[in-house]
This record gives C-alpha cells, structure tokens and sequence, in this order.
C-alpha cells in the first residue's frame, strides 16, 4: 500500500539527515506503528507522507503511484492525519470540523450531515455535539473529533502523530483501542508514530524502530520483543516486558 | 454668537460630507493595500521587516508635511501623463489628500493584519494543511477568520488617525471639517475652531464605535453586529456624499481661489457673490499656501484670485531688482502671460505690502521711525514673523539692505504674531500693511527709505483657460481700481477683531456696500 525507497530529509542542506535513507514497506490493511525516541526522524518520516514535508531524496508510492504525482492538496485529502496538536478550527462548530474536508471535496451539505452524524456515532459521542464550538470540550473529546475529521472523507490511509500523547493514562488507552477497532473495522491503513513502546505492541501489527534517521528494527511485536538484535530496541523493549513480568506475578500472587 | 453657529452648520453638509467620503476613500485604498501585503508579510519573515519598517517611517513624517510633498510629486506626475496619455491631472484637492491619508492609515491595519495573521495557532495552521485545503483555501476559511478581530482592531486605530488628519486637507485645498479650523484661526474665530474640532472628533468616535461593533462581532462570530456595524458605516458615508454628489452633477462652475488669510477670503467672497449673481455655480478653494495658489491658477485647477505683485514679482517671476510700480506691473502683467498664460485682470486699488511694525511706545521709546533705524536696536530686539516671511526673497532683500541682525527670529501664525506684538514676546513684526490690526493695535510701520520692499498691489488673475471669459471678465472688472486701501483695512478688522467679529462673507457684502458695487 504504501513503500518508501531511500528516503531522505536533511534540515541543514545535508550535513545531517533527520531521514537517513530509510525504506520501508506498508502493506494493505496494516497497523504500523513507528517507535523512537524524540529528534529520531519519526514525525519528519511520517510528514513526508501526506507531503507537510517534502523530502530531499528517495520516492514514496501510495498504491503504486508515487505520492508526488499531482498537487499535495488533492493528497491530503485523501489520507486521514491525526496529530498531538490536534488543531480544531474554533471558529467552526463539531460538525463543520468534522466535515471540512468533505465540504473541500464538494460534497452535498446533506450528505455531510449525515456523514457528521455517523462519524460522532463512530467515535463514541453524542450527536448533538454537532452544533457545538470546540472551545468547551475535554482533551479527550477534542482528539476524537480530530479523528473523527480525519476519516470523514473516507481514507484508505490514516497518518497519527502521537495521537494520544496528551491525555492521562486511561483516556489514552481506550482511545488506542477504540482506534485500532475502528482500523479493522474500515479495514483502514494505519502509519501512527509513538514514543511509547509498550503502545506499539498492544496496538500494532508490525513496528518499526528508528533512532537518528535510521531505522533499526522492522518486524512483528513478538518479534521485536524476543528476537532484537540491536541494543537499542532490546533496551527500548526491556521496560514493558520487566512491567508485564511485574504485573504476571502480582496477579499470580494475588490469585 | 448664535449666528456663527448657524452660519457654521449651514457649510457642514459639504465640509462633512468631503470629510466623509475623503476619509472612507483614503481607509478603503489603505485596507485594500494592506491586507495583501499583511498577507505576504506574515507569510515571509524576510518580507515582513522591510514593509513595518516603510510604514513606521511613513508615520514618522508630520501629517502636514506628507500632504504638502504629494502637491510636487503629483505635479511631476501630471506632467509625465500629459506628456504619455495627453491629459494630466489636478495635483490639488482631493487626490494629494488621499494618498497622503492612504499611506497614514497602513502601519496600524499592517502592524495588526501581521500580528493576527502570525498569533493564529500552529496546531490550526498545521490541520488546515492536513485536511487539504490549498494556500489560498486556509488564509480565507482559516488565517483570516481567526486574525479579523486583531486586525479589526488596526482598522479602528487608522480610522481615528485618518479623520483627525484629514481636516489637514484644507492646505491642500481639499474642503474638509479642517476648514472651519484653518479659517477660524486665521480670523481668530474661535468659536469656528471649535466646532470644526467637535465634528471632526464626533465623526472619529462614532467611526470608532461603528468599527468597535465589528470587532466584537467578529471576535464573538456574531453576524447580526458585523452587519450593523457595516451597514451604519455604508449608510453614513452614503448620507455624508450625497449632497456633494447633489453639487457635482450641477454644470460646472467657476472655482475662485483664496490663501490663508482674512482679506483673502473677504475678497474671494466678494469675487464668488459677483460671479454667482450672473447665475453660474461658484465654489471657493481657501487656504491655499502661497506658492501653491499661483500654481493651481497656472493649471486651471481655479479661475480666479487675489495675489500681490510683489509676491509674483519676486516668488514667481524670481526677479530681485525693484523697478517703480507702475514699471513693475507692466512687466509682471507681460511676463505672467508670456510665461504662465495668466491674465493679469487689473490692480484692485490698495497695497497689502509686507511691513516691518512696532508698537508705538516702543518705537517711540527706542526713537525708531524707519527701518534704518531699526538696524541699530535689533541686536536686543526680537523679531516675530508669519510662517513665510523669512523664507522669502524679499525677506533676504530687506535683511541685505539695512544688515539687520536680530536677537531672535520667531515664528507666528498671522493671528499670533500680533497678539505677540501686543504681549511683547515679538518687538518687530512683520505685518501686512492692509492689515486693520495695525491702527487698531496701535502699532507703526517703519518706514523704507532704501525702498528694499517691493510694491504689492492686490491684483485679479485669471486662469489661463479663462483668459478670454467674458462672463468672468466682467463680472471682476469694476472691482479693478475701486478698492481703496482704508476700506479693505476696515473689512479686514471687521473679521480679525476680538470684539463683535463678522464672518468673511458679512465683511465682503460691506466692502462691496462701502464701495459702491453691491
């Protein structure tokens, strides 16, 4: 689905690449979740998909055709993104956000009303938040309807960018997962980038790991977990599986 | 009193409705102008630098003289298209004013355009991209939404700046509320100042809070006050253009025009009423500088005035020798209409000479009768003048002649040079010899015994386009040698005293009564 050959983006004219030449594949109806550390070239990575940033070296394909094929407006629209920031337009109510690309693509008003409503129903708020401003919503609800907004116009490719970083430890959690339902359930493509190790194993179907640009390791979570080869990915897994071992053994305890 | 203000609100349909439409051209222009380049300098910070610091720089340039530079500019201009295209255009009035109030009005809706467009929230910026809206599609549904109320509140500020500046038109002979200002101060007609001031500031606050509903609306996405507000705005600067366009589409008329002075509008007045009587429309261009009224004259922009022979001896013609009077007004007759096409209609009968005056105890106390005299004191003296006097050739010429040195020079608006002759901040003034005030504020003229001070008749001149006017002609002609000097120093008082001041016009139908022309 999608493919990345060589690619490479460098900030200052190529003395150092925050995207050192990395290729990596994504297949159809996959959950990839990206794992590294902060300045690990991840979010460039991820921009480069949906063209927020153009890189200076290597292709991306989208489903064959590389993605600079045509303006990057018409791309966008076609790939649902989903950031930290969330960045809700607050002069508009819930559901002109939600429907914004929609209404860019032209839709007919009242098929986007519906769309809105079916959305909200999706990511589990009420209908009426419709009319609402964003002002007034919880950071857990605004990251919803950032959601929400991304997949209104039906993407086959989702791009999350620490969509959950933000919020407390239990809102995070659920979202994931309601996330990863409504990824299998659309049979959607999903690209999301973390931090978080031990989120990318609940919810991934193959991770990748990157430090300095480069990517290190590329494989299923069992894999990742059991057969790292690289220090740096055995350290990064040593913590969730010391937490899960802990947890094992309390819960055996307490039995 | 009363009658003043009567007489007051009977021009502010005109002088309000050019204050209007002057100030609503000049903030429209400045918006269309600023918004792009707001646009481009919040999206490029190496843009952005160069645009606040011209605009700031702008600012920085005193109102009256950013009005007075587009005079030669536009002038310049004029020429070229005349040159280019075969026609130029009028380099006084409204279009001067409208660049200058134009340029005024940027750095506020700029400074603020910037600062919305650069204070909307990365994160939204960074959505509108994501959800694929083109550059264009984001700075309309997005950045520009979301930087209206800062930038409203810039247009606020340069709506203020521009009305309160625009009564500065007048110099430029633009009719606006700064008429009631420039001519109340110069007939020290304070209560005509006063108002001018309290309808200008009026129209800024109600400008101002019109603007202030459509920056709430806009902060509280309120549409029912964004279209109060705007619709006040239209419906007002409508009201306010409708008696102008009411004048402008009467046939053309006559245009008579005055300096900045007492006798100059007495006599513009005399001039209109005779001309209007014939049944034309006639229309007054006051307060005009003195360099400026002869050049508005050359360029047809108006038919008629009253200048000095000795002022277009000197200013215009540029000659630094003083022949006898009558030598002199044959030549200057000659060479205004070999050089300018102007038509020297004939002298009015009095002299408004340049004279250099004192108060009589002081004169009499120091034993200064002339100006040679004077020459010996002057070191202690001080020296108060009007805002042109010492810039002026003749000037020079007195100075050279008698090795005048004076302690101080200091410069008066007319109306306050003789109260600092009468409060003896000045010893010397440079008064006008038609003046009333002189015998009124008993003062003397020294006399001129090296004959350094050229003659000044008042003469008419006509426009080049009106040289061969019959209707103009003869409706001027039989002022021509029938203005003795004692009449016009009795009108000129009549408007400059303290005491039971009459308007300019009053004091025209009593010179024309006095006369013998009514």
């Amino acid at each position: 689905m999608i493919a990345l050959e060589g690619l490479a983006k460098s900030f200052d004219g190529g003395a150092t690449f925050a995207v050192d030449h990395v290729s990596l594949a994504v297949a159809r109806g996959e959950f990839r979740v990206i794992v590294g550390a902060s300045g690990s070239g991840k979010t460039t990575l991820l921009k480069t998909l949906n063209r927020l940033i153009e890189p200076d070296g290597g292709a991306i394909t989208l489903d064959g055709r590389p993605v600079t094929e045509g303006p990057a407006h018409l791309l966008r629209r076609r790939i649902g993104y989903v950031f930290q920031g969330v960045g809700l337009f607050p002069h508009l109510t819930v559901g002109e956000n939600i429907g914004v690309t929609p209404k860019l693509l032209g839709w007919d008003p009242a098929v986007i009303k519906a769309r809105v409503e079916e959305l909200l129903d999706l990511v589990s708020l009420p209908r009426a938040f419709a009319d609402r401003t964003p002002e007034a919503l919880s950071g857990g609800q605004r990251q919803r309807i950032g959601l929400a907004r991304a997949l209104a116009a039906r993407p086959e490719v989702v791009l999350l960018d620490e969509p959950f970083g933000a919020l407390d430890a239990v809102t995070r959690d659920s979202l994931g997962h309601e996330y990863r339902r409504i990824h299998e359930s659309l049979g959607l493509t999903t690209v999301m980038i973390t931090h978080d190790m031990m989120e990318a194993l609940l919810l991934a179907d193959r991770i990748a790991v990157m430090k300095d640009g480069r990517l290190l390791a590329d494989g299923a979570p069992h894999d990742i977990l059991t057969h790292a080869g690289d220090p740096y990915v055995r350290e990064l897994v040593e913590t969730p599986r010391r937490q899960a071992e802990k947890v094992a053994a309390l819960t055996a305890g307490s039995a | 009193m009363n009658a003043q203000i009567a007489a007051a609100f009977r021009l502010l349909p005109v002088y309000l409705g050019w204050h209007v439409v002057l100030s609503a051209a000049a903030l429209v222009l400045g918006l269309v102008l600023s918004a792009p380049l707001a646009v481009v300098s919040a999206r490029n910070s190496r843009v952005r630098w160069p645009v606040l610091a011209v605009a700031g720089l702008i600012q920085t340039i005193p109102s009256l003289a950013l009005l007075a530079l587009f005079y030669p500019l536009l002038l310049a201009l004029s020429a070229v298209a005349k040159g280019a295209i075969g026609h130029g255009f009028p380099a006084l009035g409204f279009l001067p004013s409208l660049l200058a109030l134009t340029l005024y009005s940027m750095l506020p809706m700029l400074r603020n355009g910037v600062t919305g467009l650069t204070g909307v929230d990365p994160a939204v910026v960074e959505a509108a991209k994501g959800v694929g809206m083109t550059d264009r599609q984001r700075l309309w549904r997005v950045e520009a939404p979301l930087a209206a109320p800062v930038a409203m509140a810039g247009v606020r500020t340069a709506a203020v700046w521009v009305i309160g500046t625009a009564t500065l038109a007048t110099s430029v002979g633009q009719t606006s509320l700064g008429d009631y200002i420039f001519s109340g101060l110069q007939t020290e007609n304070w209560v005509l100042v006063l108002f001018g001031c309290a309808a200008s500031a009026g129209l800024a606050f109600v400008v101002d809070q019109l603007l202030g509903l459509i920056e709430t609306g806009l902060a509280k996405r309120d549409r029912r006050r964004v279209a109060i507000g705007l619709g006040a705005l239209l419906a007002g600067v409508l009201l306010a253009a409708a008696p102008i366009v009411a004048a402008a589409t009467k046939p053309a008329g006559y245009v008579i025009g005055a300096k900045n002075f007492s006798e100059q509008y007495i006599l513009a007045d005399l001039m209109a009423d005779r001309l209007a009587r014939t049944g034309v429309r006639v229309t007054e261009k006051n307060d005009l500088g003195s360099v400026i009224a002869f050049r508005a004259l050359a360029g047809n922009e108006i038919d008629a005035y009253v200048d000095y022979s000795g002022t277009l001896w000197t200013t215009v013609l540029g000659r630094k020798d003083t022949p006898p009077r009558a030598v002199l007004l044959a030549e200057m007759t000659r060479d205004l209409k070999a050089k300018y096409g102007v038509t020297v209609l004939g002298a009015l009968g009095f002299e408004n000479a340049y004279a250099l005056v004192m108060r009589r105890e002081a004169a009499q106390r120091l034993h200064i009768a002339s100006i040679a005299d004077l020459a010996q004191h002057a070191p202690d003296l001080t020296l108060g003048s009007d805002l042109e006097f010492l810039s002026r050739i003749e000037w020079r010429g007195i100075e050279a002649a008698y090795g005048l040195r004076f302690r101080a020079q200091r410069q008066f608006q007319p109306t306050f040079m003789y109260k600092a002759a009468e409060a003896g901040q000045a010893d010397v003034i440079s008064a006008f010899s038609s003046d009333g005030r002189i015998a009124a504020d008993d003062l003397v003229v020294l006399t001129d015994p090296k004959g350094a001070i050229p003659p000044y008749d008042a003469v008419i001149l006509l426009a080049p386009r009106r040289a061969g006017d019959d209707r103009l002609r003869q409706a001027l002609q039989p002022l021509i040698g029938k203005i003795p000097v004692q009449a016009m120093r009795t009108a000129n008082l009549t408007v400059d005293r303290d005491q039971d001041k009459r308007s300019p016009a009053d004091a025209a139908r009593a010179l024309a009564a006095a006369i013998g022309q009514n």
